[in-house]
């Protein structure tokens, strides 16, 4: 099939992203091995001819199709040093990346003695340099099974750069790592990367933070790609802030071998229409993944989650727990599916999906799947949707606590059954406070005080 | 002084009728008890005062220092001084002792004032210390997965933090043993002072006991039957509900 279509359909397929765009930004990245420009030329080209999501597809079942377009992004200026109004997450870390429109801008390197013990914390960039074998088996190596090959392609043919993370055999990583990923200016495409992998027996935190620096249109098209070796234990909490203008896709790739425990948590708040898309594969026996997701949505913001729990071997556990508050005009959609492979016996999977519908207008979505096909496996799944509890309600009330903070408390102890899965204090907090935030920022629910 | 005034009060549940005409005057530092067999309004009477929105009063009123009351949200009620210690507590996961109290201790304050933080906790163990719970409670969610007697006694520590001018307490002894039912008594007992009224619904003479009312009152179908003093209590626990039924009930 050709990529240069007819012209009255370029626009729908490739909108801002043409071949100009293309070529501008291979010719902008210093750093290029033979492999990863194949690579990039190969995913530019299937961008290019895949389709837009159409509403027969499955995967995008719910979604709001017309939110998709991708004309009028561009690729944006580099931000200069200094401009930007960058406020940290307020956790003690070990690390400190800050990228701004697909660049880094300020850095604060993990300590020398994690250092020599082989410890890398990085740019893509650099690591295509020094650590190009590893890169080329990990960084976007596994295939894009929930509906966005399209745009995951894009993500491939546009990285620039992102964050590398390496932490050796034995090696605990003292205090997380932290990553921001910053849009700056009116049509900025973004494509956010965070590459992690944590050698056997090793164990690292991770914060990555999308956020917007102004209020303006942008396109953020990101992955992370999480490898737990061997007993590893890797934690990855990522807080996505957009732009309420900006339209977000977010994919995440976790591989967990033999023992490994990975612990997924993703806050959604930002954005004008975002999705997000986790593959988990229990690749040996002892795998352990858990992924949450915590999604306040407001206005007429739209949450797209499409989830993918694989075991591939026996004796291997994972557990899904999303829970939405919805607002407003605000729509989300849940699609989860568990996999269980026919040799991955004793496999023990759960899938949660709990929607708090702060609102008559909102509309929560969910779509719970499962596949087995071993027989000896413990899965179940389940999908609610609830409002405030008059009881509880006033309960708090007559305690004197008006009913806007009534129900403020009442939707803070529905998120706290996933917050309080973080062994950190200080993330648990951190990630509290940016929920708050967004509760002050909208406009209250009527009051009805005299 | 502040003086709790119910005046000819009707409350319906939907279509029914259930409070029918309840006069009743409650003044600083008096307990009083309303005693009665089971669904005869007295649980209707309290969670009516406090503001449940699924009870309608139909016709009376609820007075405090003269205001009524009928007009304010549930939490304006609680903020004028009224207090309701639930039969059921709510349970609610997720949401801790501590942030609660001090939610519902913020609330009282003034716009842009600040809460004392370290002021707060010393109150909050002193209190806690007076009814002997442990200190790990205040992180434990509310009433989520507590015994019957954690949880009154939970209603009790809220009530001293909360120090409202009238407290309504609906079956406060019902679920509890022996042991539980003196710490919550002790904790009311040590509550009692000039400055609060107390409205004690039970089934039972045993919390009488305990917490020895200044008037006892009688309620069967939606009224009060008779008054008295704790003698009154006394009377009805050895003549049995039966007695109310045939002696007090005009035909």
């Amino acid at each position: 099939m050709s990529v240069s279509a007819s012209p009255s359909q370029p626009v729908s397929l490739l909108g801002g992203f043409t071949p100009e765009l293309f070529a501008a930004h291979l010719a902008g990245v210093a750093h290029l091995p033979a492999w990863w420009l194949d690579r990039k030329r190969a995913a530019y080209e299937r961008f290019a001819s895949l389709p837009l999501p159409k509403r027969t597809d499955e995967a995008w079942r719910f979604a709001t199709l017309t939110g998709l377009t991708l004309d009028g992004y561009v690729r944006p200026a580099a931000v200069p040093a200094g401009r930007l109004g960058h406020v940290p997450v307020g956790v003690a870390k070990s690390g400190r990346l800050v990228f701004a429109n697909n660049r880094l801008v300020a850095r604060e390197q993990v300590a020398a003695a994690l250092a020599e013990r082989g410890v890398v914390f990085g740019t893509i960039q650099e690591a295509l340099r020094t650590h190009g074998d590893l890169v080329k088996a990990h960084l976007l190596a596994q295939p894009s099974p929930l509906g966005s090959e399209k745009f995951t392609a894009l993500h491939t043919a546009l990285l620039e750069d992102g964050a590398f993370i390496y932490v050796p055999r034995g090696v605990e990583l003292p205090a997380p790592l932290a990553i921001y990923h910053y849009a700056q200016g009116a049509q900025s495409a973004v494509f956010p990367h965070t590459l992690v992998i944590a050698e056997e027996g090793s164990s690292a935190t991770v914060v990555d933070c999308f956020r917007s620096a102004d209020a303006q249109r942008h396109f953020a098209c990101g992955q992370n790609d999480l490898h737990a070796g061997h007993g590893a234990r890797l934690t990855y909490v990522a807080a996505q802030t957009w732009s309420r203008e900006t339209l977000s896709f977010q994919f995440n790739s976790t591989i967990a071998r033999r023992d490994a425990a990975v612990q997924s948590l993703n806050l959604h708040l930002g954005g004008r229409q975002s999705r997000h898309e986790s593959h988990s594969q229990l690749q040996a026996p002892g795998a352990h993944t858990e992924m949450l997701g915590l999604t306040v949505a407001h206005g007429t913001q739209e949450f797209d989650q499409r989830t993918l729990q694989i075991h591939q071997a026996p004796n291997t556990s994972s557990n899904l727990l999303y829970k939405n508050a919805l607002l407003d005009q605000s729509k989300t959609i849940f699609s989860g599916l568990i996999v269980v492979d026919p040799d991955a016996q004793k496999t023990d999977a759960y899938q949660g999906n709990r929607n708090l519908m702060l609102s008559d207008d909102a509309e929560a979505n969910s779509l719970p799947g499962l596949e087995i096909q071993a027989n000896d496996v413990r899965c179940t799944h389940g999908a609610t949707s609830s409002r405030i509890d008059p009881e509880q309600e006033f309960y708090l009330r007559t305690r004197g606590i008006r009913q806007a903070d009534a129900d403020e408390l009442l939707t803070f102890g529905f998120f706290e059954e996933v917050l309080s899965k973080l062994a950190s204090e200080p993330l648990h907090d951190a990630f509290r406070d940016l929920i708050k935030a967004k509760f002050r920022a909208a406009p209250r629910p009527a009051d009805h005080q005299h | 002084m502040s003086q709790l005034d119910i005046k000819d009060l009707h409350v319906s549940i939907g279509e029914k009728a259930i409070v029918k005409g309840l006069t009743l005057t409650v003044r600083s530092g008096e307990v009083h008890a309303i005693m009665g067999p089971n669904g005869t309004g007295k649980s209707t009477l309290a969670k009516a005062v406090a503001g449940h929105p699924s009870y309608t009063i139909t016709s009376g009123d609820v007075l405090l220092d003269g205001r009524s009351i009928l007009v304010m949200e549930p939490d304006e009620r609680a903020r004028a001084g009224l207090f309701l210690a639930f039969q059921y507590p709510s349970e609610i996961p997720g949401v801790s002792i501590a942030n609660f109290l001090r939610a519902a201790v913020q609330a009282r304050m003034g716009e842009g004032e600040e809460l004392d933080a370290a002021a707060y906790y010393k109150r909050l163990y002193s209190k806690m210390d007076l009814l002997k719970m442990d200190r790990k409670f205040t992180s434990r969610a509310i009433n989520d997965g507590f015994s019957g007697g954690e949880k009154k006694r939970c209603e009790i520590l809220q009530m001293a933090m909360l120090e409202p001018k009238f407290a309504l307490m609906d079956e406060t002894d019902s679920g509890l043993d022996i042991d539980a039912l003196r710490i919550v008594a002790d904790g009311v007992n040590a509550l009692r002072s000039t400055n609060l009224g107390v409205l004690m619904i039970t089934h039972y003479q045993r919390l009488l006991g305990y917490i020895v009312p200044d008037h006892v009152h009688v309620m069967w179908d939606g009224r009060i039957v008779k008054s008295g003093d704790k003698s009154l209590a006394l009377e009805l626990e050895a003549k049995g509900y039966d007695w109310v039924k045939t002696e007090l009930v005009p035909a």
